[in-house]
């Protein structure tokens, strides 16, 4: 699948965002949280920002972006109408416990606050499923999917709010805790997901694909049209399997473990300001890692409809 | 309500006017409808009732809309004004373009009229522009027959009386089993699919003999994947099969063929190999009670086999002794044919015996009373269920005219012509063998028109277009000894002889729809080179070069003077009785085209311009008695012209009530009737006229009566050609025509009267082993006779090609699909990627046609895939023969001058890794000439629907 | 409403069944196809870089070639690909707008032009590549089963069908509804062993393929005689003359 740099945007960012909506709406409500007013607020905002952004970066992506709104309507049977409604939905109490947060009601703004973490832990499962309900692609209908988005968006959610934490002054340990060990589930998941789409069986055959497997093994011909096609263009894009094993591990090494060290390294750290310096260093392996392992998401997918041109 | 379904119209008007004609998208001749909404056209769908194409339409036709469309459509009359080839035009009137080319022609003719050489492409009025040729008084007129069907043309006439090709075709409903040679896509195109339909539809088997599984090869119940030109070795290899398990119609040969005709034995006699023939000039045959006889006697209870004597004292044999000791021979026999055919012994033994199966155990009987010429009634029409089909991959060999007549021996083996579930007569045929008179052509003189057909059929040495010498009278050196039949004229040699002024120079050459300059050359990089060529004296070697065509071909920029044409959609046109109309095997049936778009462009139909050069040059045929015009247009010709008395280009709707059939007075109102009747006129057989046509004695007279034969005799189908054995006798020394000396073993070896298969003669002539590949090209399917690439949908179809091969030769080489290779034959070398498949004889490479355009050229950017990743086999083929002791002869079949592109053979070699990935050779880009507004980047054709 | 019709007994399915033994790829259905619906409900099927590199257009019928098999016992097969008007169609479930919808009356899958964002999610979600993008317009098209033709009254009746499946010139495509299974195209697909294609993802495709019949494995038909001696080529000859034939 061709990695639409939109949609990768978009996942990236607003992962980050609901991730950071999830740690502050959890944290704040069990008291595991040290932070400022201020703090929170610049903190929820931050992640509105991001949640918003990529929002706008995924309305590029369309034909008719004046038309997103119809994309409410379909909640009933559509992953993707799901998440606009999770989206949409997500900004009311989150813009409520700010608003909470500000006017100093607290309870209120804890309670806010987790129904804003539950609505944004529900749309990232939401954008999660509109790739694993795709049939088609059997890199991305697989149950470790749904799991990797929730466990990337916590990751980089906390890998946000550590060094946010610290460099408010903060104490980033709490943060820097989820950062080791949602990094170091990423990392395992991630792994056991590349190593299951490396081994799994075709979902589907160019045997199966014509129904001509009856005759024996089927090889392309000719193309419909010997130029390409839209359909090429958007199935049909692969990373060549050397140069994904090595994103794979920069992915790996680089976007999650690295990130999860430092945030140990930070743990022990004298001052916030000291454990700012590799809490923000992990901050920006792990949105490289992000968008590195956005992009292989789409590069590694194969989609059906390719059997029927290049027989695999 | 944002959840509700959208209203659908479901019942839109498709237009507001549906006008029907002919499509012209290849040559079939399907009927449409074209729906219009504003003048444009908004869809265009096949005729129903139409009785070529029945209400389909392929893939060619339903995008005509995109050639009607195309920005390579030419605009307006040019005149080259800078050197010919790089296309500087300026835009000049009809007028002026008009004085131009008279001023040309008219010094011509009133000099040399051979110094014109007028051929045309794929051209559907050759009864006009022939007509016209033979009114200028030059012989020099051909179309493109010559590179395309003369073999199917010549082998069938000469023998059966009618052809593969587009004039015959097997009886879709009732045959069982299908044998079908070198066929991928074709002439007939539509009814062939209809009828391969009508087949899998019964069940009936149907096999192909091919060495590429496309196309109808793949929806064969069985392929045969034969290799290159050894087709005509196969069928004498099952003809010897049926002889030697004694599998023959022997009352069919007895009856319809001469088989039982009386031969001469007389070796080294003048008389040698001619029929014995009674005082009156008939033919005689041996009756078992009372001897030599005429062999149309009607009792004639003749025998087939034996050595008799005529009271004489000339010894005689019938034909069918002939045919059986040259077949039964070892040389026929499948195992001695099985590795040059590359088909198993056992393999040709089992179609053998299927198809002998087919034919006698499987006979099928209509009860279906007829008369025969003899005048016996017959209850019932025994049919030989089993057809056969062949195009393309017989002719196009220099061995294809014996080849396509061995299967004709086949067919009339299992007494399997024109019966029911046999392969069928399309109407105008059959015809008398061979049908006419001789070709005209001697005695070009100025200002004076040739009397008689410039192409038709010779007889034997006299009818010959050579003078004493033997040297060709005409430029392509058609009908020559070195092409006696050559039927269609010869348009591959054309450029080649005017460039080395052999056997004469010319001053002009008309060209209609012909891309000389590139695809319909073989080797056009030497067209370009004599195209461009100029004298000491400055003056180019071919002085005037007129080329009329509706499209920025890339024949364009190497002409003088360009008379635009319109496009089939524009323009009144004639399928003409007169030439090859839309008959089938239920009857006559000829059609027109009229109008149904206007042009948008100052273009005029080339026929139209030709009546009125043909009245500017004062053609007798043109003017009337006072000078005047006789036509104001096409249109006025087609309803108003009389070849014959009563004989015009339309059969139907003749005579001033318009009821009369073939023969009868002009009517103003033919072409309204013709337009009133969905733009075709037919005529369907009665039952009884339906098979046997060649002996049926109310066909033949009906036939007669519409003027579509001569007389009503039998057309007994021969076996032994004595026309060809005349010519071989001249070459054996007899009589006063003889050829010349370094044609003479040639003329005696090539023209036998019974089929032979040889190797093709460039690979006789040249040492193959270094070329190891038969290399063969089809046109695909959605662009077969389909102009150009100008066509946005078909284009994106099939944009580039590459070199097929077998996987395991390919493999073999360390090929893998996209490689890029050279192929080198002996007359060069080309560029081009790979694709390795499993349907293909492993000796065998091929690609798609015509796919490889020059750069600039159609209106397409030089980027183009066309360009960049097509290629032409053409750049690899020579219009020559090897040169052979001073004289070279064209790459041809030795009969006809058919154009003997099939006979490539290659090398393939794979590129070093740094070579640039485009194909070669490349040409300099062309450039359009600068009235043609560029191309639109983006198509979004629709019409009338929403705003 | 991108939820699927339920559906009822004898739910009509209206669909294509493709003739893979009788298929020649001459593309007839692939031109018409365009040249109807450049003009129909769907109006226009852009084609960009018409006249240079990159040539690519809207197509809803595109006609791919397969090589089944290895060697000579293999078979060509031409492979017309459309959209197979599922009964299970994930396009329409995954669009979010309910502009692709799935039609109770006759199971024909549509799309909504007016209400469509262009998300493309449908076109990643059909796994036979049958939803064409008009990058120009920003809006999905597809295949509409020609429903402008097929319920059209100023057609006539007998050409009330895709025209795809009028202008096929082998008629290798018929048209009918796949429900009944009293249907001509229900009893041809009994008969011929009709099947869907990748069953496996359970999209209940209504357009079948019927699979080229088995042919002929060369050399393992009837048996046939021994090669003969030169004795009997004499003998044939010379029985000839003994033979009686009349007019």
């Amino acid at each position: 699948m061709k990695p639409a740099g939109s949609i990768v945007f978009f996942t990236v960012a607003s992962g980050a965002g609901y991730g950071l909506l999830v740690w502050l709406g959890l944290l704040a409500g069990t008291g595991l949280l040290r932070i400022t007013v201020g703090g929170l607020l610049l903190a929820q905002g931050l992640a509105l920002a991001l949640v918003t952004a990529g929002l706008c970066s995924s309305l590029l992506h369309l034909g008719h972006a004046e038309r997103a709104w119809r994309a409410l309507s379909q909640w009933r049977s559509s992953w993707l109408s799901r998440e606009g409604v999770a989206a949409v939905l997500t900004y009311l109490p989150v813009l409520g416990a700010a608003a909470a947060v500000y006017a100093g009601a607290y309870p209120l703004a804890v309670a806010l606050g987790v129904m804003g973490a539950v609505c944004a832990l529900a749309t990232v499962y939401c954008t999660s499923m509109i790739y694993a309900s795709l049939k088609p692609i059997k890199e991305w209908s697989h149950p470790l999917v749904p799991a990797g988005y929730v466990v990337l968006a916590l990751f980089s959610g906390a890998a946000l709010l550590a060094p946010l934490l610290a460099l408010l002054g903060g104490d980033s340990g709490m943060p820097a805790l989820q950062v080791l060990i949602f990094g170091a589930l990423a990392a395992g998941l991630k792994w056991q997901y590349w190593r299951s789409i490396d081994t799994a069986r075709p979902l589907a055959t160019l045997e199966s694909a014509t129904g001509l497997g009856r005759i024996g093994a089927t090889k392309p011909l000719d193309p419909p049209h010997t130029q390409s096609n839209y359909l090429m263009r958007e199935m049909g894009f692969r990373v060549a399997r050397k140069h994904a094993n090595k994103l794979r591990a920069l992915t790996l090494w680089g976007g999650l473990l690295a990130p999860a060290g430092l945030a140990a390294l930070s743990l022990g750290a004298a001052s916030p300001m000291v454990a700012a310096l590799p809490l923000v260093l992990g901050l920006l392996l792990a949105v490289a890692g992000m968008l590195l392992e956005r992009w292989l998401m789409f590069a590694e997918a194969t989609h059906t409809v390719t059997l029927y041109y290049r027989g695999n | 309500m944002p959840g509700a379904e959208p209203q659908i119209d479901y019942s839109p008007k498709l237009g507001d006017e549906v006008k029907t004609t002919t499509c012209y998208m290849c040559a079939c001749r399907c009927g449409i409808k074209v729906h219009l909404k504003d003048g444009q056209v908004r869809y265009i769908e096949g005729n129903p009732d139409h009785p070529v194409n029945k209400g389909v339409l392929c893939g060619k036709g339903s995008a005509g809309i995109m050639t009607q469309y195309a920005p390579a459509r030419l605009r307006a009359p040019l005149l080259r004004v800078g050197e010919r080839g790089a296309g500087e035009f300026k835009e000049i009137s009809w007028a002026e373009a008009l004085d131009i080319a008279t001023g040309w022609l008219g010094k011509v003719r009133a000099e040399d009229p051979r110094k014109l050489a007028f051929f045309t492409g794929r051209d559907q009025s050759q009864s006009l522009t022939g007509f016209w040729a033979a009114q200028f008084g030059t012989p020099n007129f051909a179309a493109h027959g010559g590179f395309c069907s003369v073999n199917m043309a010549a082998g069938g006439l000469y023998t059966i009386g009618g052809s593969f090709w587009e004039f015959g075709e097997p009886d879709w409903e009732l045959c069982k089993y299908l044998l079908m040679f070198g066929v991928a896509e074709d002439h007939d195109s539509n009814p062939i699919k209809i009828g391969i339909g009508k087949l899998k539809a019964r069940g009936a088997k149907f096999v192909s003999v091919n060495p590429v599984r496309t196309g109808y090869s793949a929806v064969a119940d069985e392929w045969v994947g034969i290799r290159p030109g050894t087709d005509g070795l196969f069928a004498l290899a099952l003809a010897h099969e049926l002889l030697r398990t004694e599998q023959v119609d022997a009352e069919f040969l007895a009856r319809y063929t001469n088989a039982p005709w009386l031969v001469v034995r007389n070796p080294g006699g003048a008389d040698d190999g001619l029929f014995a023939r009674d005082a009156d000039g008939k033919p005689l045959a041996w009756d078992r009670a009372r001897g030599a006889i005429a062999a149309a006697t009607p009792d004639l209870s003749a025998v087939l086999a034996g050595d008799y004597l005529l009271a004489d004292g000339r010894k005689v044999v019938p034909v069918f002794q002939l045919m059986a000791e040259r077949y039964l021979a070892p040389e026929y026999a499948p195992e001695a044919v099985a590795a040059t055919c590359g088909i198993p012994a056992a393999r040709i033994r089992r179609i053998a015996a299927e198809i002998a199966d087919v034919a006698f155990n499987q006979a099928i009987t209509l009860d279906r009373p007829w008369v025969d010429v003899y005048g016996r009634h017959h209850a019932t029409m025994v049919g030989r269920p089993i057809a056969f089909h062949a195009m393309r991959g017989i002719s196009a060999h220099s061995n294809g005219f014996h080849s396509c007549r061995a299967l004709h021996i086949v067919q009339m083996l299992l007494g399997a012509v024109d019966t029911p579930g046999s392969w069928r007569y399309k109407s105008p045929f059959p015809r008398p063998i061979p049908p006419g008179p001789p070709p005209a052509g001697k005695g070009a003189r100025p200002n004076t028109p040739l009397v008689g057909n410039i192409l038709s059929f010779p007889q034997g040495p006299d009818d010959l277009l050579v003078d004493d010498a033997g040297t060709p009278l005409r430029i392509d050196k058609a009908f020559s000894w070195e092409a006696p039949l050559g039927l269609h004229g010869m348009m591959h040699t054309v450029i080649a002889n005017a460039g080395a002024d052999d056997p004469y120079p010319i001053d002009t050459l008309f060209m209609f729809m012909a891309n000389m300059a590139w695809n319909s050359a073989m080797n056009p990089g030497e067209v370009i080179r004599i195209l461009t060529e100029k004298r000491e004296n400055g003056e180019y070697r071919i002085p005037h070069v007129i080329y009329s065509d509706a499209y920025f071909s890339e024949t364009v920029p190497y002409a003088d003077l360009i008379l635009p044409d319109t496009t089939f959609l524009e323009r009144w046109d004639a399928i003409s009785i007169l030439d090859r109309p839309i008959g089938s095997s239920h009857g006559p049936a000829d059609s027109i085209r009229q109008p149904v778009v206007q042009p948008d462009r100052d273009v005029r139909a080339f026929q139209t311009v030709l009546i009125e050069l043909g009245a500017r040059l004062g053609l007798p045929a043109f003017t009337k008695e006072d000078g005047s015009p006789r036509f104001k247009d096409y249109p006025d010709y087609l309803a108003n012209h009389e070849r014959a008395p009563g004989v015009g280009p339309l059969a139907g709707f003749r005579g001033p009530n318009g009821d009369k059939k073939g023969v009868g007075e002009p009517n103003p109102d033919q072409l309204q009737r013709y337009v009133e009747n969905g733009c075709f006129w037919r005529h369907e057989l009665p039952p009884e006229q339906s098979y046997f046509k060649h002996a049926n004695a109310a066909y033949l007279k009906d036939s007669k009566a519409m003027g579509l034969i001569p007389n009503e005799n039998q057309i007994v189908m021969q076996i032994w050609s004595e026309p060809l054995q005349k010519f071989r006798l001249a070459a054996q020394g007899h009589g006063a025509k003889q050829p010349p000396e370094h044609l003479r073993a040639r003329v005696e070896r090539y023209c036998d009267p019974l089929p032979i298969w040889y190797t093709p003669l460039e690979q006789q002539m040249h040492d193959v082993s270094g070329f190891p590949l038969s290399a063969i090209t089809q046109r695909p399917m959605h662009m077969y006779h389909s102009w150009g690439s100008m066509n946005a949908w078909l284009r994106q179809i099939t944009g580039s090609n590459k070199l097929y091969l077998a996987r395991e030769r390919g493999e073999a080489q360390g090929l893998v699909d996209d490689d890029w290779v050279w192929v080198t034959s002996r007359n060069g070398k080309l560029k081009c990627q790979v694709k390795l498949m499993e349907g293909v004889n492993p000796d065998t490479v091929w690609t798609w046609n015509a796919i490889g355009k020059r750069a600039g050229a159609w209106m397409l950017t030089p980027d183009s895939p066309e360009a960049t990743k097509g290629f032409l086999l053409n750049h690899v083929i020579s219009e020559w023969l090897p040169a052979q002791e001073g004289f070279r002869s064209a790459n041809a079949d030795p009969v006809t001058g058919q154009a003997a592109w099939y006979d490539l053979r290659v090398a393939v070699e794979k590129c070093a890794a740094d070579e640039v990935p485009i194909t070669e050779p490349q040409w300099a880009t062309l450039t359009p000439p600068d009235n043609m507004p560029p191309a639109p980047d983006m198509l979004r054709y629709t019409v009338g629907v929403k705003p | 409403m991108t939820c699927l019709p339920a559906s009822q007994p004898g739910q009509k399915k209206l669909g294509l069944v493709i003739d893979l033994d009788t298929c020649v790829g001459c593309q007839a259905c692939a031109t018409n196809c365009k040249e109807w619906n450049t003009s129909g409900m769907s109006a226009p099927l852009p084609d960009f870089n018409a006249y240079s590199a990159g040539a690519e257009g809207v197509w809803f019928n595109r006609v791919h070639s397969f090589e089944a098999g290895v060697g000579a016992a293999g078979k060509t097969v031409h492979f017309p690909r459309s959209c197979l008007h599922c009964d299970n169609a994930a396009c329409v479930t995954v669009c979010p707008t309910g502009a692709s919808y799935k039609r109770a009356e006759d199971g024909i899958v549509l799309v909504d032009a007016d209400k469509c964002i262009g998300c493309q999610l449908c076109a990643w979600s059909c796994a036979y590549g049958a939803r064409e993008f008009d990058e120009d317009a920003g809006v999905m098209k597809k295949c509409t089963l020609c429903v402008d033709r097929i319920y059209n009254e100023n057609i006539p009746e007998a050409q009330r069908k895709p025209a795809c499946v009028v202008t096929c010139p082998t008629g290798a495509r018929h048209f009918g509804d796949l429900g009944d299974p009293e249907s001509d195209v229900s009893k041809l697909v009994a008969a011929r062993d009709g099947y869907a294609l990748m069953p496996e993802l359970d999209y209940q495709p209504v357009n079948r393929y019927l699979p080229p019949r088995a042919h002929v494995v060369p050399e393992q038909g009837k048996p046939v005689e021994d090669a003969p001696t030169p004795m009997d080529i004499k003998s044939g000859l010379l029985r000839w003359m003994d033979k009686v034939l009349t007019r």
